[in-house]
């Protein structure tokens, strides 16, 4: 009795700690997952250049160094300048907006955010829903809105790419009157450069990117945790067998 | 091997003589470590108080170290913690064991806190290292709660905002009393600074302080078993009692191997889990403080969250504050609601049982209610289970005095 109770207790603390919370998404529907993939370093190479090319406009990310990209996704000093560094001199500078904040701010309402911790703050499965979700909304200052985020300040950068589609929404009635609006499709309006499949591709390359800025060290950490697990392992032996020699005249 | 033996025969000379003249070095280690005897049936519940010890060395080691580089002002708090996080020489590992630390700080004491419930070791005559403990308890809870203000994050700014102005419920001194503890109007740099100051220096001094004396009481009665039986009572002729062993080499040979056990846990956390879903660092709180935008989802970090969801529970704000505050204090007085003849949970009879079972599932349901929105079916719960909460402690003079206990056993048990 007394060994079940334990394990019951044990258990029960255990699934306590362990149950995973949810990220409270501001649109309700649900996610769609990201599936990136962080140890892919061609896929964190491409994420980069979309990052410099279509959001380093708007956005900064003013924690993240040029040199520590250039480190960590195997791209030399040559590749970064010529690539990656529009609007830098050095690489050890971070990444820094075009746009001043203040202007920003005048013109859409409210400055683009710092995406360096965006993918930690909201997670990597809400970005790539936030930069799907953009569909044709008349009277929006922007002439969209997203399906994520309702209401949001940003115009859809991407529709190059991606092209213009519209959101198909069911409306429900329910019992009390009131009218439960869920979304059901895209209809696609206009092509863009790239089909649907490319696009998400180009999506998840970027989220993946955006999710390595937000933690540079996750590689690193993985790593020598594994070595730092087999190091107390074996500690954990010799201090086991110790115990039992000091312990074998105990009755 | 000359050597070695006069060292540790009794008549002694040279420089632990030297030492000794001046300083009770020998004698305090005996007391308190090599003739410390503690019973020798401890089992997995007896390892969280040393562990507790560990995690309080890792967060001040740690702290330390972050202090360097952290800079307690408004305008560069977050960025100065990106700043360790990211360009600092090992300061992710250093930030996130610390980030960790606490968590686990919380869940060791909780463990250490149970097992004195299951084997009635605030009983007589250890009532005083239990309220010492609790003591411990409630700076370590204001501790962790200024710790999470300095990342200036979302979390830290909004989560201090409604747990600060909790204060502001209290009649007539309650609004200056919230002043007093923000140092302005609003939560501010100023307050950033204050909670910097009580987090570094203040608290962590009266910590150590209180575990200092929580030590030296317990040494002083001598350590409780899975029995509840004072070893003391039965003793050899040299005065050792006959069921303890000396907690030096062997209750800290039996520890090391617990301690490691606990750090392969930990770092699986740092190394693997470091957000820990959520739960040890919280996603909102990677966006900077943002006195304009509050979060959509409030919530205390989880060692916060039981008595966080009784005060949620109670419709009237002065009332959830009164009984937040008794749900926090009420294990304090323990030692005198407990009427049982026993200690161990093992002679106790079914209603303290069922009773201790209740209250653990109420514990951690109440936990899981902290983090939920507090609307609908979730305040119907966390008000049905803060009910059991304080049923727990209030009717405890009532059901301890009418359990069947069983006999206790003269000497501890113990199979090898």
């Amino acid at each position: 009795m007394d060994k079940l109770n334990r394990f019951a207790s044990v258990l029960a603390l255990s699934a306590f700690f362990m149950s995973p919370t949810s990220f409270a998404a501001g649109g309700g529907a649900a996610l769609e997952p990201a599936k990136i993939d962080p140890d892919n370093i061609n896929s964190l190479q491409r994420g980069a250049a979309n990052f410099m090319n279509y959001c380093s406009g708007c956005h900064s990310a003013e924690y993240v160094r040029f040199n520590t990209i250039g480190k960590d996704l195997e791209l030399s000093e040559e590749m970064l300048v010529d690539n990656l560094m529009f609007n830098a001199e050095k690489t050890f500078e971070t990444i820094q907006s075009a746009m001043p904040a203040e202007q920003a701010a005048v013109w859409y309402g409210k400055a683009p955010p710092d995406l360096s911790l965006m993918a930690r703050a909201k997670g990597a499965d809400y970005v790539y829903n936030f930069l799907k979700g953009f569909y044709i909304e008349e009277g929006s200052p922007t002439g969209v809105n997203n399906l994520v985020l309702a209401g949001t300040s940003m115009p859809h950068v991407l529709w190059e790419l991606q092209g213009y589609q519209k959101a198909i929404f069911d409306h429900h009635e329910n019992a009390d009157g009131s009218v439960t609006t869920t979304f059901k499709e895209w209809e696609q309006l206009s092509e863009g450069e790239l089909d649907t499949k490319d696009y998400d591709e180009f999506v998840r390359d970027t989220v993946n990117f955006l999710a390595y800025i937000a933690e540079p060290m996750r590689s690193d950490r993985r790593k020598l945790g594994v070595w730092v697990l087999m190091y107390l392992l074996f500690f954990l032996i010799i201090a086991r067998m110790l115990k039992k020699q000091i312990w074998k005249d105990v009755k | 091997m000359a050597r070695i033996e006069a060292e540790v025969g009794t008549p002694k000379g040279g420089f632990m003589k030297w030492i000794d003249d001046r300083f009770p070095f020998t004698s305090t280690m005996k007391y308190h470590v090599t003739e410390y005897y503690a019973s020798k049936n401890f089992n997995f519940w007896y390892v969280f108080g040393v562990l507790a010890f560990v995690v309080l060395f890792i967060q001040l080691f740690t702290g330390i170290f972050l202090t360097m580089n952290y800079k307690p002002d408004a305008a560069q708090a977050f960025a100065s913690v990106e700043y360790i996080m990211r360009d600092v020489e090992w300061g992710w590992l250093i930030r996130y064991m610390h980030s960790t630390g606490a968590s686990f700080f919380f869940i060791v004491v909780y463990l250490h806190m149970f097992r004195a419930m299951l084997y009635g070791s605030y009983k007589k005559p250890r009532e005083l290292i239990w309220i010492i403990g609790m003591l411990i308890f409630l700076v370590l809870m204001a501790e962790a709660f200024a710790g999470y203000l300095l990342p200036w994050g979302q979390m830290s700014y909004w989560g201090a905002q409604v747990i600060i102005s909790l204060f502001g419920a209290i009649p007539v001194v309650g609004d200056a009393l919230v002043e007093i503890i923000r140092g302005d109007y609003s939560i501010s740099d100023i307050t950033l600074n204050r909670f910097f100051a009580l987090h570094v220096i203040a608290l962590p001094l009266a910590l150590i302080g209180l575990v200092f004396v929580h030590i030296v009481a317990l040494h002083e009665v001598g350590s409780n078993n899975p029995d509840g039986i004072e070893i003391k009572e039965n003793k050899d002729a040299k005065g050792v009692p006959l069921d303890g062993i000396a907690f030096h080499p062997y209750h800290t040979s039996k520890d090391l191997v617990a301690i490691i056990i606990f750090l392969m846990i930990f770092s699986a956390v740092v190394f693997f889990a470091p957000e820990m879903g959520g739960y040890f660092l919280e996603h909102a709180n990677f966006e900077p403080a943002n006195l304009t935008a509050t979060p959509e989802h409030i919530a205390p970090v989880w060692y916060f969250t039981p008595f966080y969801a009784i005060l949620r529970a109670v419709p009237d704000k002065l009332w959830g504050f009164i009984l937040f505050g008794l749900s926090v204090l009420l294990p304090m007085f323990l030692p005198w609601l407990d009427k049982s003849r026993v200690k161990s949970i093992r002679y106790r009879g079914p209603i303290y049982k069922s009773a201790l079972t209740i209250f653990v599932i109420s514990f951690l349901t109440l936990g899981w209610l902290g983090v939920q929105p507090a609307e609908g079916i979730y305040v119907r719960m966390a008000q049905f289970f803060g009910v059991l909460y304080f049923a727990f402690f209030l009717l405890m003079p009532y059901y301890t005095s009418i359990d069947k206990t069983k006999p206790v056993p003269e000497r501890v048990v113990y199979n090898g």
